[in-house]
């Protein structure tokens, strides 16, 4: 149903919106990190929206393919993210 | 010549590779990647002026499924910008880092870099693009963190989350285009898009996302820091390539794939915008008190100039008047990327030979580093816009397009913006030529002092005196 795929798209629509309002808002580096990676997760679920194409039929493949190319780089961001925080951490604590 | 477009990518990816797994030859391995990979740049040039627009379908799957490469005279220009400034800075860099260790660091990353600026230039794809945003904005930030002092790992990571978050609302963009078309190729997008909701949220999501990737006025606040604190080669190449990577992005989809769908209003916004960056920009550098600060503000009010062709490219009337404000507009930024990288690698020279970048503390540089002090003369002309700078060529059609439209805020700008970079650069000069009784002998370094005064070289007189095949090459497009 139609309905459905509206539901999803608002949901995620509402999740971007929230992580993008704290991305922006929050001070704390760790919120921040955060934040950007529920945004991800809300533009991922936008493109599993995308892919329905009604009951009993095969979703479409490539939003799929994308929302997995971009949970790998995600991950890689917010490791280097993290690595580079904690650097700033260790040297905060030499001082 | 197809083969020329799949050896940009692919030469420096197997450069990097070969880098990182070969740490005591890195640094031969790389400069010897980067004359390759600048040769195919020149090949592929060369294959787009005679053939026109190139293709390439890696692995035999079509756009659409596959990653699908595409050069057209833009994309050509940007890259062979890109192989000149990497290669000079290459070479730059064999003399300036030296330390092993750091080396078998540095090379990895500087050509995965030039990996992922190339793969987007020629990217014919959305969501390529967006991957190879991310690619650029992750290695950009390991390199602007590299040398590890405080200063730079804080400003890295603030970079990197701005870069984050613009590739999240770049990617939101492409979700909703996707749902609304069905397909992500720019060609095939520029036939079906029309005005409505979904196109305008779309461009209005990308190009924010893109807006904070250029450090356009006022989401600029992370560039001073990150490009002011991190190595003068990196420096260089992030100032002068990849927020131009990002604005090339914004050119690509305001003017070709989006174009009916932009209305004067908007353009008028970015044009807006790019008016408060030059000013803000400029008078920034004027009171900058560090040369690397200097050159970074100078960035955000140069990147102002670029913006400021928008409301103009959607105002000219004829087919024709347009195509040669847009051929000003690209002359504006290969000057700027020729003459900011090579500004940055002096400044560098004068960093690592007296151990800060002060402003006040400039007096006797022209007598110990003369060959430098020249170079940042030169890359002052370009920035400043006089002849025979190909900058000047660039301000000449903005001030052409705001006077036929009749758009005269965009020729007081222009002209503002002009005299206080002149007083900025004339700032520098008057310090630097500021007498030094007894000063240390004359030292010079080739490697580091050549690139830094050929691309200052380029910007003034090889794009100023013989430029005229910007406006030919841009004729050819997707």
């Amino acid at each position: 149903m139609l309905t459905t795929q509206l539901l999803y798209g608002l949901a995620a629509c509402f999740i971007v919106a929230l992580g993008l309002r704290t991305a922006l808002l929050h001070a704390s580096l760790l919120h921040r990190v955060i934040a950007i990676n529920v945004m991800g997760a809300g533009v991922f679920m936008l493109l599993i929206a995308v892919a329905y194409r009604g009951p009993g039929q095969q979703p479409d493949p490539l939003p799929h393919a994308l929302v997995l190319t971009g949970i790998v780089v995600a991950v890689s961001a917010t490791a280097l993210a993290l690595a580079l925080a904690r650097r700033l951490a260790a040297e905060h604590d030499d001082d | 010549m197809t083969d020329a477009i799949i050896w940009v990518v692919a030469l420096p990816l197997a450069g990097a590779l070969a880098a990182l797994l070969l740490p005591r030859l890195a640094t031969a391995v790389a400069v010897g990647t980067a004359v390759a990979t600048s040769v195919s740049a020149a090949a592929l040039l060369r294959g787009v002026a005679t053939q026109g627009v190139l293709h390439y379908e890696l692995g035999g799957w079509s756009a659409g499924l596959g990653i699908a490469l595409r050069a057209d005279g833009l994309s050509a220009m940007l890259l062979m910008m890109t192989a000149l400034v990497v290669l000079a800075a290459s070479i730059y860099t064999s003399a300036y880092i030296t330390a092993p260790a750091e080396r078998a660091r540095f090379w990895p990353l500087w050509l995965l870099l030039w990996t992922a600026l190339n793969a987007l230039l020629l990217s014919g794809d959305l969501f390529n693009l967006y991957v190879t945003l991310e690619l650029l904005g992750l290695s950009a930030v390991a390199l602007a963190a590299f040398g590890g002092k405080r200063a730079a790992v804080a400003a890295a990571l603030r970079y990197l989350l701005v870069g984050l978050l613009g590739s999240m609302m770049f990617l939101a963009g492409v979700s909703l285009i996707y749902a609304g078309y069905g397909t992500l190729d720019m060609a095939q997008l520029a036939h079906m898009v029309t005005a409505g909701p979904t196109a305008w949220t779309a461009l209005a999501l990308m190009t924010a996302g893109l807006l904070l990737k250029t450090a356009l006025f006022p989401l600029h606040f992370w560039l001073p820091p990150a490009h002011a604190s991190a190595p003068a080669p990196v420096s260089a190449v992030l100032s002068a390539l990849v927020v131009k990577a990002a604005f090339y992005l914004v050119l690509r989809l305001w003017l070709h794939v989006f174009a009916d769908v932009v209305t004067p209003a908007a353009a008028n916004l970015l044009g807006a915008l790019g008016a408060a960056a030059v000013l803000w920009g400029s008078w920034q550098a004027l009171q900058a008190e560090r040369l690397k600060l200097l050159a970074a503000y100078s960035t955000v009010a140069q990147l102002g100039y670029l913006f400021m062709f928008f409301p103009l490219l959607q105002a000219l009337p004829s087919v024709t008047a347009r195509d040669v404000a847009a051929g000003g507009l690209v002359m504006l930024a290969l000057t700027h990327g020729f003459a900011k990288a090579g500004l940055f690698l002096a400044i560098g020279i004068i960093q690592q030979r007296s151990g800060h970048d002060s402003i006040q503390q400039l007096d006797g540089t022209a007598q110990r580093l003369p060959a430098t002090t020249f170079s940042i003369a030169l890359a002052g002309v370009a920035l400043i816009g006089l002849p025979p700078s190909g900058a000047f060529l660039g301000k000449w059609q903005l001030l052409a397009g705001a006077v036929a439209t009749g758009q005269w805020v965009w020729v007081v700008v222009t002209a503002i913006g002009s005299l206080l970079a002149m007083a900025y650069i004339f700032r520098v000069i008057g310090h630097a030529f500021g007498h030094q009784s007894y000063p240390n002998l004359p030292v010079t370094v080739a490697r580091e002092e050549w690139p830094a005064l050929l691309l200052a070289a380029v910007a003034v007189l090889g794009l100023g005196l013989a430029g005229a095949p910007v406006w030919q090459l841009l004729e050819i497009r997707v």
